[in-house]
Protein backbone atom coordinates (compact mmCIF):
# COMPACT_ATOMS: atom_id res chain seq x y z
CA UNK A 1 0.00 0.00 0.00
CA UNK A 2 2.95 2.28 -0.48
CA UNK A 3 4.14 3.83 -3.68
CA UNK A 4 7.30 3.85 -5.66
CA UNK A 5 8.71 7.38 -5.74
CA UNK A 6 10.03 7.00 -9.26
CA UNK A 7 6.47 6.77 -10.56
CA UNK A 8 5.52 10.17 -9.17
CA UNK A 9 5.32 12.59 -12.09
CA UNK A 10 4.81 16.35 -11.86
CA UNK A 11 3.96 18.77 -14.66
CA UNK A 12 2.28 16.20 -16.91
CA UNK A 13 -0.55 17.12 -19.30
CA UNK A 14 -3.08 15.53 -16.98
CA UNK A 15 -1.76 17.40 -13.95
CA UNK A 16 -1.68 20.72 -15.83
CA UNK A 17 -5.10 20.37 -17.44
CA UNK A 18 -6.39 18.82 -14.20
CA UNK A 19 -6.17 22.10 -12.30
CA UNK A 20 -8.15 23.89 -15.05
CA UNK A 21 -10.77 21.14 -14.72
CA UNK A 22 -11.05 21.88 -10.98
CA UNK A 23 -11.80 25.55 -11.75
CA UNK A 24 -14.79 24.76 -13.98
CA UNK A 25 -18.03 26.48 -13.15
CA UNK A 26 -16.10 29.10 -11.23
CA UNK A 27 -15.01 32.72 -11.44
CA UNK A 28 -11.37 33.83 -11.62
CA UNK A 29 -11.03 37.42 -10.47
CA UNK A 30 -8.37 40.05 -11.24
CA UNK A 31 -6.98 41.53 -8.02
CA UNK A 32 -4.37 44.24 -7.50
CA UNK A 33 -3.90 44.12 -3.70
CA UNK A 34 -4.01 41.46 -0.96
CA UNK A 35 -7.23 43.11 0.29
CA UNK A 36 -8.85 42.66 -3.12
CA UNK A 37 -7.72 39.05 -3.10
CA UNK A 38 -9.46 38.51 0.24
CA UNK A 39 -12.65 40.12 -1.05
CA UNK A 40 -12.50 37.79 -4.05
CA UNK A 41 -11.97 34.69 -1.90
CA UNK A 42 -14.75 35.76 0.51
CA UNK A 43 -17.11 36.08 -2.46
CA UNK A 44 -16.33 32.55 -3.69
CA UNK A 45 -13.73 33.09 -6.43
CA UNK A 46 -12.07 29.81 -7.48
CA UNK A 47 -8.78 31.61 -8.17
CA UNK A 48 -7.34 35.11 -8.37
CA UNK A 49 -5.19 36.75 -11.04
CA UNK A 50 -2.55 38.86 -9.30
CA UNK A 51 -1.64 42.00 -11.23
CA UNK A 52 -0.62 45.62 -10.67
CA UNK A 53 -3.40 47.22 -12.65
CA UNK A 54 -6.72 45.87 -13.96
CA UNK A 55 -7.03 46.01 -17.77
CA UNK A 56 -9.24 49.14 -17.67
CA UNK A 57 -6.41 51.01 -15.88
CA UNK A 58 -3.76 49.60 -18.23
CA UNK A 59 -5.80 51.11 -21.08
CA UNK A 60 -6.15 54.42 -19.26
CA UNK A 61 -2.49 54.72 -18.24
CA UNK A 62 -0.87 53.53 -21.47
CA UNK A 63 2.87 52.79 -21.47
CA UNK A 64 4.41 49.33 -21.43
CA UNK A 65 2.53 46.80 -19.30
CA UNK A 66 4.79 44.11 -17.79
CA UNK A 67 4.76 41.23 -15.32
CA UNK A 68 3.78 42.33 -11.79
CA UNK A 69 6.26 42.96 -8.99
CA UNK A 70 7.12 39.62 -7.32
CA UNK A 71 6.54 41.26 -3.93
CA UNK A 72 2.92 41.95 -4.88
CA UNK A 73 2.41 38.41 -6.16
CA UNK A 74 3.89 36.99 -2.96
CA UNK A 75 1.70 39.21 -0.78
CA UNK A 76 -1.39 38.07 -2.68
CA UNK A 77 -0.31 34.41 -2.41
CA UNK A 78 0.05 34.86 1.34
CA UNK A 79 -3.39 36.47 1.65
CA UNK A 80 -5.52 33.66 0.17
CA UNK A 81 -5.74 29.85 0.09
CA UNK A 82 -7.19 29.56 -3.43
CA UNK A 83 -4.95 29.24 -6.54
CA UNK A 84 -3.08 32.37 -7.63
CA UNK A 85 -2.42 33.11 -11.30
CA UNK A 86 -0.19 35.82 -12.77
CA UNK A 87 0.45 37.26 -16.22
CA UNK A 88 3.57 37.13 -18.37
CA UNK A 89 4.01 39.04 -21.63
CA UNK A 90 3.47 37.09 -24.87
CA UNK A 91 6.77 35.41 -25.76
CA UNK A 92 8.51 36.55 -22.55
CA UNK A 93 9.77 33.20 -21.25
CA UNK A 94 12.05 34.88 -18.71
CA UNK A 95 9.05 36.50 -17.01
CA UNK A 96 7.33 33.11 -17.10
CA UNK A 97 10.33 31.49 -15.40
CA UNK A 98 10.20 34.12 -12.67
CA UNK A 99 6.50 33.41 -12.13
CA UNK A 100 7.19 29.67 -11.97
CA UNK A 101 9.95 30.27 -9.42
CA UNK A 102 7.49 32.31 -7.34
CA UNK A 103 5.19 29.28 -7.19
CA UNK A 104 2.16 30.77 -8.95
CA UNK A 105 -0.39 28.10 -9.83
CA UNK A 106 -1.12 29.19 -13.43
CA UNK A 107 0.65 31.56 -15.82
CA UNK A 108 -1.47 33.65 -18.18
CA UNK A 109 0.54 34.45 -21.33
CA UNK A 110 -1.58 37.50 -21.85
CA UNK A 111 -2.34 40.00 -24.59
CA UNK A 112 -3.33 42.45 -21.85
CA UNK A 113 0.39 43.04 -21.25
CA UNK A 114 2.59 44.51 -23.98
CA UNK A 115 3.91 41.64 -26.15
CA UNK A 116 7.64 40.88 -25.89
CA UNK A 117 7.83 38.94 -29.18
CA UNK A 118 5.79 39.75 -32.26
CA UNK A 119 6.23 36.33 -33.85
CA UNK A 120 6.60 33.67 -31.17
CA UNK A 121 4.68 32.64 -28.10
CA UNK A 122 6.41 30.93 -25.16
CA UNK A 123 7.32 27.25 -25.62
CA UNK A 124 5.22 26.12 -22.69
CA UNK A 125 6.07 22.41 -22.66
CA UNK A 126 9.30 22.63 -20.57
CA UNK A 127 7.47 24.33 -17.67
CA UNK A 128 6.05 22.45 -14.67
CA UNK A 129 3.50 25.19 -14.04
CA UNK A 130 0.52 25.21 -16.44
CA UNK A 131 -0.29 28.06 -18.86
CA UNK A 132 -3.52 29.65 -19.99
CA UNK A 133 -3.54 31.58 -23.29
CA UNK A 134 -6.10 33.74 -25.04
CA UNK A 135 -7.66 32.96 -28.42
CA UNK A 136 -10.05 34.69 -30.81
CA UNK A 137 -10.74 31.65 -32.95
CA UNK A 138 -10.19 27.92 -33.16
CA UNK A 139 -6.92 28.14 -35.11
CA UNK A 140 -5.36 30.41 -32.52
CA UNK A 141 -6.60 28.13 -29.70
CA UNK A 142 -5.05 25.06 -31.33
CA UNK A 143 -1.75 26.85 -32.01
CA UNK A 144 -1.55 27.75 -28.32
CA UNK A 145 -2.39 24.16 -27.31
CA UNK A 146 0.32 22.89 -29.69
CA UNK A 147 2.78 25.12 -27.79
CA UNK A 148 1.68 23.57 -24.50
CA UNK A 149 -1.21 25.71 -23.18
CA UNK A 150 -3.28 23.72 -20.66
CA UNK A 151 -6.28 26.05 -20.74
CA UNK A 152 -7.72 28.41 -23.36
CA UNK A 153 -9.68 31.54 -22.61
CA UNK A 154 -11.55 33.37 -25.31
CA UNK A 155 -10.00 36.85 -25.33
CA UNK A 156 -12.89 39.25 -25.60
CA UNK A 157 -11.79 42.88 -25.32
CA UNK A 158 -10.26 43.26 -21.85
CA UNK A 159 -10.93 46.39 -19.81
CA UNK A 160 -13.99 47.52 -21.77
CA UNK A 161 -16.87 45.99 -19.78
CA UNK A 162 -18.42 45.30 -23.21
CA UNK A 163 -19.26 41.60 -23.56
CA UNK A 164 -19.71 41.70 -27.35
CA UNK A 165 -16.17 40.60 -28.27
CA UNK A 166 -16.24 37.80 -25.67
CA UNK A 167 -19.41 36.52 -27.30
CA UNK A 168 -17.94 36.82 -30.77
CA UNK A 169 -14.75 34.92 -29.87
CA UNK A 170 -16.59 32.17 -28.03
CA UNK A 171 -18.98 31.73 -30.94
CA UNK A 172 -16.06 31.64 -33.39
CA UNK A 173 -14.25 28.95 -31.43
CA UNK A 174 -17.27 26.79 -30.62
CA UNK A 175 -18.97 27.32 -33.99
CA UNK A 176 -15.89 26.02 -35.79
CA UNK A 177 -15.66 23.06 -33.36
CA UNK A 178 -19.25 22.16 -34.26
CA UNK A 179 -18.53 22.43 -38.00
CA UNK A 180 -15.35 20.41 -37.65
CA UNK A 181 -17.24 17.46 -36.18
CA UNK A 182 -19.11 17.23 -39.51
CA UNK A 183 -15.95 17.19 -41.66
CA UNK A 184 -14.92 14.01 -43.49
CA UNK A 185 -11.34 12.66 -43.47
CA UNK A 186 -10.21 14.63 -46.54
CA UNK A 187 -11.74 17.87 -45.28
CA UNK A 188 -9.75 17.62 -42.03
CA UNK A 189 -6.58 18.49 -43.97
CA UNK A 190 -8.29 21.52 -45.51
CA UNK A 191 -9.38 22.61 -42.05
CA UNK A 192 -5.83 22.23 -40.71
CA UNK A 193 -4.52 24.51 -43.48
CA UNK A 194 -7.28 27.03 -43.02
CA UNK A 195 -6.85 27.07 -39.23
CA UNK A 196 -3.02 27.06 -39.47
CA UNK A 197 -3.03 24.34 -36.81
CA UNK A 198 -1.45 20.87 -36.48
CA UNK A 199 -3.55 18.23 -38.22
CA UNK A 200 -3.38 15.84 -35.23
CA UNK A 201 -5.04 18.43 -33.01
CA UNK A 202 -7.64 19.21 -35.67
CA UNK A 203 -8.44 15.49 -35.92
CA UNK A 204 -8.75 15.21 -32.15
CA UNK A 205 -11.20 18.11 -31.97
CA UNK A 206 -13.21 16.61 -34.86
CA UNK A 207 -13.46 13.29 -33.03
CA UNK A 208 -14.11 14.52 -29.50
CA UNK A 209 -16.20 17.57 -30.37
CA UNK A 210 -14.41 19.91 -28.01
CA UNK A 211 -10.98 21.39 -27.32
CA UNK A 212 -8.51 19.00 -25.65
CA UNK A 213 -8.18 21.51 -22.77
CA UNK A 214 -10.83 23.45 -20.81
CA UNK A 215 -12.24 26.56 -22.54
CA UNK A 216 -12.93 29.54 -20.30
CA UNK A 217 -14.16 33.03 -21.23
CA UNK A 218 -12.56 36.43 -20.55
CA UNK A 219 -12.66 40.05 -21.64
CA UNK A 220 -15.66 42.29 -20.99
CA UNK A 221 -17.78 40.39 -18.45
CA UNK A 222 -19.28 43.00 -16.11
CA UNK A 223 -22.60 41.66 -14.77
CA UNK A 224 -24.15 38.40 -13.49
CA UNK A 225 -26.19 38.19 -16.70
CA UNK A 226 -22.99 38.55 -18.78
CA UNK A 227 -21.56 35.54 -16.92
CA UNK A 228 -24.76 33.54 -17.49
CA UNK A 229 -24.67 34.46 -21.20
CA UNK A 230 -21.15 33.18 -21.84
CA UNK A 231 -21.69 30.05 -19.72
CA UNK A 232 -24.81 29.25 -21.75
CA UNK A 233 -22.81 29.77 -24.96
CA UNK A 234 -20.38 27.07 -23.82
CA UNK A 235 -17.70 28.67 -21.65
CA UNK A 236 -16.70 26.36 -18.79
CA UNK A 237 -15.77 29.18 -16.38
CA UNK A 238 -15.26 32.94 -16.48
CA UNK A 239 -12.47 35.41 -15.88
CA UNK A 240 -13.64 38.77 -14.58
CA UNK A 241 -11.05 41.51 -14.75
CA UNK A 242 -12.12 45.11 -14.35
CA UNK A 243 -15.80 44.16 -13.97
CA UNK A 244 -15.67 43.60 -10.21
CA UNK A 245 -13.35 46.23 -8.79
CA UNK A 246 -14.60 48.95 -11.19
CA UNK A 247 -18.20 48.39 -10.07
CA UNK A 248 -19.92 50.43 -7.34
CA UNK A 249 -19.98 47.51 -4.84
CA UNK A 250 -17.18 44.97 -5.52
CA UNK A 251 -18.04 42.40 -2.78
CA UNK A 252 -21.68 42.22 -3.92
CA UNK A 253 -20.82 42.14 -7.62
CA UNK A 254 -18.28 39.42 -6.99
CA UNK A 255 -20.74 37.24 -5.04
CA UNK A 256 -23.51 37.83 -7.61
CA UNK A 257 -21.28 36.85 -10.54
CA UNK A 258 -20.18 33.70 -8.68
CA UNK A 259 -23.82 32.67 -8.12
CA UNK A 260 -24.86 33.47 -11.69
CA UNK A 261 -21.96 31.40 -13.06
CA UNK A 262 -23.09 28.33 -11.09
CA UNK A 263 -26.81 28.76 -11.76
CA UNK A 264 -26.52 30.17 -15.30
CA UNK A 265 -29.49 28.14 -16.56
CA UNK A 266 -31.75 29.24 -13.70
CA UNK A 267 -33.09 32.68 -14.69
CA UNK A 268 -34.84 33.12 -11.33
CA UNK A 269 -31.50 32.96 -9.53
CA UNK A 270 -29.74 35.22 -12.06
CA UNK A 271 -32.62 37.70 -11.59
CA UNK A 272 -32.40 37.48 -7.80
CA UNK A 273 -28.65 38.14 -7.64
CA UNK A 274 -28.90 40.98 -10.20
CA UNK A 275 -31.54 42.89 -8.22
CA UNK A 276 -30.42 46.20 -6.69
CA UNK A 277 -26.80 45.45 -7.34
CA UNK A 278 -25.70 49.03 -7.97
CA UNK A 279 -23.76 50.37 -10.89
CA UNK A 280 -21.71 48.04 -13.08
CA UNK A 281 -18.36 49.30 -14.38
CA UNK A 282 -19.00 52.17 -16.75
CA UNK A 283 -16.78 50.75 -19.47
CA UNK A 284 -16.54 51.70 -23.10
CA UNK A 285 -17.81 50.16 -26.29
CA UNK A 286 -15.32 47.57 -27.56
CA UNK A 287 -15.47 49.03 -31.09
CA UNK A 288 -14.45 52.49 -29.84
CA UNK A 289 -11.16 51.64 -28.10
CA UNK A 290 -7.81 52.94 -29.36
CA UNK A 291 -5.87 49.72 -28.79
CA UNK A 292 -7.50 46.40 -29.52
CA UNK A 293 -5.75 44.05 -27.09
CA UNK A 294 -7.48 41.05 -28.67
CA UNK A 295 -5.49 41.56 -31.88
CA UNK A 296 -2.27 40.75 -30.04
CA UNK A 297 -1.20 37.11 -30.39
CA UNK A 298 -0.27 35.17 -33.50
CA UNK B 1 -18.69 -4.97 -19.15
CA UNK B 2 -18.74 -3.27 -15.75
CA UNK B 3 -22.42 -2.40 -16.05
CA UNK B 4 -23.60 -5.81 -14.92
CA UNK B 5 -21.60 -5.53 -11.70
CA UNK B 6 -23.59 -2.60 -10.47
CA UNK B 7 -26.82 -3.50 -8.80
CA UNK B 8 -27.98 0.09 -8.46
CA UNK B 9 -28.70 0.29 -12.17
CA UNK B 10 -30.97 3.14 -13.18
CA UNK B 11 -31.05 4.67 -9.68
CA UNK B 12 -30.59 8.43 -9.54
CA UNK B 13 -27.15 9.21 -8.13
CA UNK B 14 -26.41 12.85 -7.44
CA UNK B 15 -23.26 14.76 -8.30
CA UNK B 16 -22.94 18.10 -6.54
CA UNK B 17 -22.64 20.49 -9.51
CA UNK B 18 -22.07 23.85 -7.86
CA UNK B 19 -18.48 24.08 -9.10
CA UNK B 20 -15.55 21.83 -10.01
CA UNK B 21 -15.05 18.72 -12.11
CA UNK B 22 -18.57 17.34 -11.71
CA UNK B 23 -18.78 16.53 -15.44
CA UNK B 24 -16.12 13.80 -15.12
CA UNK B 25 -18.03 12.20 -12.23
CA UNK B 26 -21.29 12.35 -14.19
CA UNK B 27 -19.65 10.59 -17.15
CA UNK B 28 -18.17 7.81 -14.98
CA UNK B 29 -21.49 7.18 -13.21
CA UNK B 30 -23.27 7.01 -16.56
CA UNK B 31 -20.66 4.56 -17.89
CA UNK B 32 -21.40 2.33 -14.90
CA UNK B 33 -25.09 2.19 -15.80
CA UNK B 34 -26.49 4.34 -13.00
CA UNK B 35 -28.44 7.55 -13.63
CA UNK B 36 -26.44 10.68 -12.70
CA UNK B 37 -28.31 13.81 -11.56
CA UNK B 38 -26.55 17.19 -11.32
CA UNK B 39 -27.42 18.69 -7.94
CA UNK B 40 -27.54 22.48 -7.58
CA UNK B 41 -30.81 22.89 -5.66
CA UNK B 42 -32.61 21.20 -2.72
CA UNK B 43 -35.27 19.77 -5.08
CA UNK B 44 -32.55 17.92 -6.98
CA UNK B 45 -30.94 16.64 -3.79
CA UNK B 46 -34.28 15.19 -2.69
CA UNK B 47 -34.36 12.89 -5.75
CA UNK B 48 -31.00 11.19 -5.30
CA UNK B 49 -30.01 8.11 -3.33
CA UNK B 50 -26.34 8.93 -2.96
CA UNK B 51 -24.11 11.90 -3.70
CA UNK B 52 -20.68 12.54 -5.14
CA UNK B 53 -18.97 15.74 -4.01
CA UNK B 54 -16.41 16.52 -6.73
CA UNK B 55 -13.05 18.19 -6.83
CA UNK B 56 -12.97 21.98 -7.10
CA UNK B 57 -12.42 24.76 -4.60
CA UNK B 58 -13.83 23.84 -1.19
CA UNK B 59 -14.15 27.50 -0.14
CA UNK B 60 -16.25 28.25 -3.24
CA UNK B 61 -18.44 25.19 -2.76
CA UNK B 62 -18.95 26.06 0.90
CA UNK B 63 -20.31 29.50 -0.06
CA UNK B 64 -22.49 28.11 -2.86
CA UNK B 65 -23.92 25.39 -0.57
CA UNK B 66 -25.17 28.17 1.64
CA UNK B 67 -26.53 30.48 -1.06
CA UNK B 68 -28.21 27.57 -2.89
CA UNK B 69 -30.05 26.50 0.26
CA UNK B 70 -28.40 23.07 0.10
CA UNK B 71 -26.44 23.24 3.34
CA UNK B 72 -29.11 22.12 5.82
CA UNK B 73 -30.92 19.60 3.57
CA UNK B 74 -27.57 18.00 2.74
CA UNK B 75 -26.55 17.93 6.39
CA UNK B 76 -29.82 16.15 7.19
CA UNK B 77 -29.41 13.59 4.39
CA UNK B 78 -25.85 12.84 5.47
CA UNK B 79 -26.96 12.47 9.10
CA UNK B 80 -29.59 9.98 7.88
CA UNK B 81 -26.83 7.86 6.35
CA UNK B 82 -26.96 8.78 2.65
CA UNK B 83 -23.95 7.21 0.87
CA UNK B 84 -21.47 9.86 -0.19
CA UNK B 85 -18.18 9.92 -2.12
CA UNK B 86 -15.95 12.99 -1.85
CA UNK B 87 -12.84 13.61 -3.95
CA UNK B 88 -10.28 16.29 -2.99
CA UNK B 89 -12.46 19.34 -2.18
CA UNK B 90 -15.31 16.88 -1.55
CA UNK B 91 -13.19 15.12 1.06
CA UNK B 92 -12.48 18.43 2.79
CA UNK B 93 -16.21 19.19 3.02
CA UNK B 94 -16.92 15.75 4.57
CA UNK B 95 -14.12 15.80 7.17
CA UNK B 96 -14.58 16.39 10.89
CA UNK B 97 -11.68 18.85 11.01
CA UNK B 98 -10.13 21.20 8.43
CA UNK B 99 -6.63 22.48 9.17
CA UNK B 100 -5.57 25.68 7.36
CA UNK B 101 -9.10 26.28 6.16
CA UNK B 102 -11.11 29.46 6.39
CA UNK B 103 -12.75 29.81 9.81
CA UNK B 104 -16.17 30.30 8.19
CA UNK B 105 -15.84 27.27 5.89
CA UNK B 106 -18.69 24.76 6.23
CA UNK B 107 -17.98 21.06 6.62
CA UNK B 108 -20.15 18.08 7.45
CA UNK B 109 -18.04 15.95 9.77
CA UNK B 110 -19.24 12.57 8.50
CA UNK B 111 -15.78 10.99 8.40
CA UNK B 112 -13.46 11.25 11.39
CA UNK B 113 -10.37 12.71 9.74
CA UNK B 114 -8.32 15.90 10.05
CA UNK B 115 -7.44 17.31 6.65
CA UNK B 116 -4.88 19.96 5.74
CA UNK B 117 -5.86 21.89 2.60
CA UNK B 118 -3.19 21.91 -0.14
CA UNK B 119 -1.04 19.79 2.17
CA UNK B 120 0.95 18.45 -0.78
CA UNK B 121 1.82 22.01 -1.87
CA UNK B 122 0.99 24.30 -4.76
CA UNK B 123 0.29 23.41 -8.39
CA UNK B 124 3.96 22.83 -9.30
CA UNK B 125 3.95 20.03 -6.68
CA UNK B 126 0.81 18.39 -8.15
CA UNK B 127 1.52 14.89 -9.50
CA UNK B 128 0.34 11.54 -10.85
CA UNK B 129 1.20 8.19 -9.31
CA UNK B 130 0.00 4.58 -9.11
CA UNK B 131 -1.61 3.38 -5.88
CA UNK B 132 -2.25 -0.02 -4.37
CA UNK B 133 -5.78 -0.03 -3.00
CA UNK B 134 -6.96 -2.75 -0.58
CA UNK B 135 -9.34 -5.08 -2.33
CA UNK B 136 -8.87 -3.66 -5.84
CA UNK B 137 -6.21 -5.94 -7.32
CA UNK B 138 -4.19 -4.06 -9.94
CA UNK B 139 -2.84 -0.57 -9.24
CA UNK B 140 -5.07 2.48 -9.50
CA UNK B 141 -3.73 5.51 -11.36
CA UNK B 142 -4.24 8.59 -9.22
CA UNK B 143 -3.97 12.33 -9.99
CA UNK B 144 -3.22 14.67 -7.09
CA UNK B 145 -3.98 18.36 -7.78
CA UNK B 146 -3.04 20.79 -4.97
CA UNK B 147 -4.16 17.85 -2.91
CA UNK B 148 -5.16 17.86 0.77
CA UNK B 149 -3.30 15.70 3.29
CA UNK B 150 -5.06 13.53 5.87
CA UNK B 151 -3.09 14.27 9.04
CA UNK B 152 -5.24 12.15 11.34
CA UNK B 153 -7.66 9.29 10.77
CA UNK B 154 -9.88 8.31 13.72
CA UNK B 155 -10.23 4.73 15.01
CA UNK B 156 -13.47 4.14 13.07
CA UNK B 157 -11.85 5.03 9.73
CA UNK B 158 -10.71 2.36 7.31
CA UNK B 159 -7.62 3.41 5.34
CA UNK B 160 -7.89 1.82 1.88
CA UNK B 161 -4.75 3.34 0.34
CA UNK B 162 -1.70 5.27 1.51
CA UNK B 163 1.06 7.31 -0.04
CA UNK B 164 4.27 7.91 1.92
CA UNK B 165 2.53 6.49 4.98
CA UNK B 166 -0.32 9.00 4.78
CA UNK B 167 -3.91 7.94 4.08
CA UNK B 168 -5.17 8.99 0.62
CA UNK B 169 -8.33 6.86 0.38
CA UNK B 170 -10.54 6.36 3.45
CA UNK B 171 -13.95 4.96 4.32
CA UNK B 172 -16.20 5.23 7.31
CA UNK B 173 -19.61 3.59 6.96
CA UNK B 174 -21.38 5.02 3.90
CA UNK B 175 -18.74 7.74 3.39
CA UNK B 176 -15.83 7.23 0.97
CA UNK B 177 -13.20 9.96 0.44
CA UNK B 178 -10.02 10.39 -1.60
CA UNK B 179 -7.37 13.12 -1.60
CA UNK B 180 -6.87 12.45 -5.34
CA UNK B 181 -9.10 12.56 -8.43
CA UNK B 182 -10.21 9.14 -9.70
CA UNK B 183 -12.57 11.03 -12.02
CA UNK B 184 -9.63 12.55 -13.95
CA UNK B 185 -7.78 9.30 -14.65
CA UNK B 186 -11.06 7.69 -15.73
CA UNK B 187 -10.66 4.36 -13.85
CA UNK B 188 -14.23 3.57 -12.70
CA UNK B 189 -13.40 1.12 -9.90
CA UNK B 190 -13.85 3.53 -6.98
CA UNK B 191 -17.15 4.79 -8.38
CA UNK B 192 -18.19 1.16 -8.70
CA UNK B 193 -17.33 0.65 -5.03
CA UNK B 194 -19.44 3.70 -4.17
CA UNK B 195 -22.41 2.58 -6.28
CA UNK B 196 -22.37 -0.85 -4.64
CA UNK B 197 -22.66 0.96 -1.33
CA UNK B 198 -25.85 2.64 -2.59
CA UNK B 199 -27.46 -0.58 -3.73
CA UNK B 200 -26.67 -2.38 -0.47
CA UNK B 201 -29.96 -2.64 1.45
CA UNK B 202 -28.42 -1.97 4.87
CA UNK B 203 -26.58 1.16 3.83
CA UNK B 204 -29.79 3.19 3.80
CA UNK B 205 -31.07 3.87 7.24
CA UNK B 206 -33.37 6.72 6.33
CA UNK B 207 -37.07 5.91 6.28
CA UNK B 208 -37.93 8.54 3.70
CA UNK B 209 -35.30 7.01 1.48
CA UNK B 210 -37.04 3.67 1.72
CA UNK B 211 -40.39 5.26 0.93
CA UNK B 212 -38.85 6.73 -2.22
CA UNK B 213 -37.63 3.28 -3.19
CA UNK B 214 -41.10 1.83 -2.66
CA UNK B 215 -42.67 4.54 -4.81
CA UNK B 216 -40.12 3.92 -7.55
CA UNK B 217 -41.51 0.41 -7.96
Amino acid sequence: MTSNHEQRRTGTDMVKRGLATQLRGGVIMDVVTPDHAKIAEDAGAVAVMALERVPADIRRDGGVARMSDPALIEAIKAAVSIPVMAKARIGHFAEARVLEALGVDYIDESEVLTPADDEHHIDKWPFTVPFVCGANNLGEALRRISEGAAMIRSKGEAGTGDVKEAVRHLRQILGDVRKLTQADAAEIYGWAKQLRAPVELVKEVAEVGELPVPLFCAGGIATPADAALVMELGAQAVFVGSGIFKSSDPPRFARAIVEATTHFRDSQIVAKVSRGLGEAMRGQEAGAVDIRLSERGW
Amino acid sequence: MVVSLVRGEGRPVGVLALQGDFREHVELIRRLGAAPVEVRLPSELARVQGLVIPGGESTTMSILLETSGLLEPLRARLAAGMPVFGTCAGMILLATEILDGRPDQHHFGVIDISVRRNGFGRQRESFEDDLQVSGLGSALHAVFIRAPVVERAGPGVEVLAQLDGQPVLCRQGPCLVSTFHPELAGDPRLHELFLKNISHPYSQSSLTQRKENVRAF
